[in-house]
């Protein structure tokens, strides 16, 4: 085992799987001499070369475009959007080609890339350096959607990215890179796609969240457990496809559900979440669920305001009362 | 069509080409420009300041040479590195400290932060924290100015990077082909985070890509206000009289990281060392004594005035108010006032 934060777990899934397979490489704006902004691609150019550690241009919406081109003839790109904001000018490429491609083409090429990078409401970044692109792209088809919260699903989750022959989104967060956590040395620590991680178990409802906000969750149940309350807390990993069968089995047996979520309320992954919960296990509601989310409004830059945009631990602690009391 | 193929090149002027009034507000807002921006990474490193914030130090003499040709009415645009393009347009020190420490005063309402600068008041058009984001924005106050029939040109400062984006060869092409009254501005420091220009770009001289648009490029010693200004007025007067953009490359360079989260250490000291010498200030100011245009006490005065201004302007931060969490909604419509 090895102490490592979670920047370092993604630089080593990266390394790994850049040693297993030639045809991984990386691209993306000061990845390689400069090792990322959040030093996720540190050293790997020394290690690799500029040819698989390509830096480019500031020119998001063509450089995924030409990772779609690689990915449909052998290579198998991982982009890092410096931030994961900047791929709005990418969304067409990442859109168009990344989910829709393998269809229009009846089958005849796949995208296998990774588009990587961080996003979420960091410390007074402002609006454009504080988008949660996760919703947005949430309706395209054929895209996979992941987010993970710790440095050991960060590792394990990424190789399965990179390994997987869909065009994957791998939303890290800008607060959670320094993140530390006990990694397995020397393992091909694998974690797959779709599959949610009960972080607790309880009968008094189900708490459903993912990336940062697994962390407020997890210290508002500290809480709510020493005050004689038994939630059940999910992780859900991967935003797409959601791990539905965890979820209703949870819900089948807790009849409650707070989603916890830092994306926007509205046409947020919340909202969908209800929409399935309607769908699947609606006999097993015994509450209308409850979701937290963020304030529709662009991220205000004062401190204090941008703290009211997203869900607090208080949040949680008042809305998992509401809902059980 | 057939572009024209000739060097543009902006004649020399003999010296003094400026008045002694001309030469003390040039000085004045370069100064001006440099003493914001150590006050803020001052107030950054204290902790009153807070996200990325990209200072200007060493560029001076691009936004003071540019703007300071304008008129009132005029429009400027900016990036993320926007304080000193916000100061020379008029925007006073106060609202922009202001606005860096998030308070109600700022000019936009502590809502925006460094990289979303706005002033309605003094027409300037934004701060944006994209890259290349600001290009087609500052190209469509140019064709407002032409659809209203006013004669207002539109000012858009950009770094290097940025040309190396589809925004701008599409904004360039529109505004060529529409006859728009814009100055496209690149402040060519060189680098562009840990991106050397020359590892990022196919054509390391940007003004000749004006010739793909048949519009005059310029290339301008960025480090020289009267060469910037000299450069500017020529672009000025071809937009106010309806004939078109130009593209300006100023050379010039950052004297600090990239912003005060950089640790900036791909750049070379000797590299850094050399355009320190080339610093525009003193520069600036060796042209003023030696014209005779204004005595070495005469500066010092200037300097030590904008000093208190930046005081004043730090002091006025910190005793306004932060904006009521209660309207945390505000002006997120057009019907908020
Ligand atoms: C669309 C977009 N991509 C990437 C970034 C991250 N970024 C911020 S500044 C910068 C470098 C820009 O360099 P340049 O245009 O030369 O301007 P300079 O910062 O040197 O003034 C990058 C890559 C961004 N803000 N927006």
């Amino acid at each position: 085992m090895v102490m490592q934060y979670y920047f370092e777990a993604l630089r080593d899934a990266i390394y790994e799987e850049m040693v297993r397979d030639p045809m991984v490489m990386v691209m993306g704006e000061d990845v390689g001499h400069y090792g990322g902004s959040y030093k996720v691609t540190k050293d790997l150019f020394k290690e690799f070369g500029g040819l698989r550690v390509l830096d480019t241009p500031i020119a998001e919406n063509s450089f995924a475009g030409m990772a779609v081109g690689c990915a449909m003839t052998g290579v198998r790109p991982i982009i890092e959007g410096m931030n994961m904001g900047f791929l709005l000018l990418a969304f067409s490429q990442i859109a168009n080609n990344g989910g829709m491609l393998r269809y229009t083409s009846g089958g005849q090429f796949t995208v296998p890339m990774v588009v990587r990078g961080p996003g979420g409401v960091g410390r007074q970044l402002g609006a454009e350096h504080s988008q949660r692109l996760e919703a947005y792209f949430y309706g395209v088809p054929g895209l996979k959607i992941i987010a993970p919260a710790t440095p050991l699903d960060a590792k394990g989750l990424l190789k399965s990215a990179i390994r997987d022959n869909n065009t994957v989104l791998f939303f890290e967060h800008v607060l959670l890179y320094n993140l530390k956590e006990e990694i397995p040395d020397g393992v091909d620590y694998i974690v797959p796609i779709g599959k949610a991680n009960r972080l607790r178990e309880g009968q008094d409802l189900t708490i459903l969240t993912y990336s940062r906000q697994v962390h407020h969750c997890l210290s508002a149940v500290k809480t709510l457990v020493n005050e004689g309350y038994d939630p059940e807390l999910i992780d859900l990993r991967t935003l797409k496809p959601l791990d539905l069968e965890m979820i209703c089995e949870s819900v089948h047996k807790t009849h409650r559900v707070l989603i916890v979520e830092e994306d926007y309320k509205t046409g947020g992954i919340g909202g969908e979440i209800i929409a399935l919960l309607n769908e699947h296990c609606f006999d097993d509601l015994d509450a209308p669920p409850v979701r937290l989310a963020s304030r529709d409004i662009p991220t205000p830059y004062n401190g204090r305001m941008e703290a009211a945009t997203i869900p607090q631990v208080a949040d949680i602690l008042q809305a998992v009362k509401h809902l059980v009391d | 069509m057939v572009l024209s193929q000739e060097v543009n090149v902006i004649p020399k002027v003999v010296p003094p080409e400026i008045t002694r009034a001309q030469g003390l507000e040039l000085y004045q807002d370069m100064v001006l420009g440099r003493t914001f921006e150590d006050m803020c990474a001052q107030m950054y490193y204290q902790g009153r300041m807070f996200g990325f914030v990209h200072l200007y130090n060493g560029q001076e003499a691009v936004a003071t040479g540019c703007i300071k040709a304008l008129k009132a009415g005029d429009y400027v645009t900016s990036t993320y590195r926007d304080h000193v393009h916000a100061l020379s347009q008029g925007v006073p020190a106060r609202a922009i400290m202001a606005e860096l420490f998030g308070k109600a005063t700022g000019c936009s309402k502590g809502r925006g932060g460094s990289m979303h600068l706005f002033s309605a008041e003094h027409n300037f058009l934004g701060g944006y924290a994209f890259v290349a984001e600001g290009i087609p924005v500052a190209t469509g106050a140019a064709y407002s100015a032409k659809y209203r029939g006013t004669d207002q040109v539109s000012v858009n400062f950009f770094g290097d990077g940025a040309t190396n984006n589809g925004a701008f060869f599409e904004s360039l092409n529109m505004a060529a082909l529409w006859k728009l009254p814009i100055l496209y501005v690149v402040e060519n420091n060189l680098w562009s985070i840990g991106m050397q220009h020359a590892r990022a770009s196919s054509v390391t001289e940007i003004y000749k890509k004006a010739l793909a648009f048949d519009i005059p490029g310029y290339l301008v010693d960025g480090m020289d206000v009267l060469a910037v200004r000299r450069a500017a007025v020529t672009a000025i007067e071809r937009a106010r009289a309806g004939e078109g953009p130009t593209l300006l490359e100023c050379t010039t360079y950052r004297f600090r990281g990239h912003s005060l989260a950089d640790p900036d250490e791909l750049r070379d000291p000797a590299e850094k060392d050399l355009w320190r010498k080339q610093d525009p200030i003193p520069k600036l100011a060796r042209y003023l004594v030696e014209h005779q245009l204004a005595t070495q006490d005469e500066l010092q005065t200037i300097e030590d005035d904008t000093q208190t201004l930046i005081e004043d302007a730090v002091q006025f931060a910190q005793d306004s108010p932060e904006p009521p969490v209660d309207e945390i909604t505000r002006y997120v419509h057009a019907e908020d006032e």
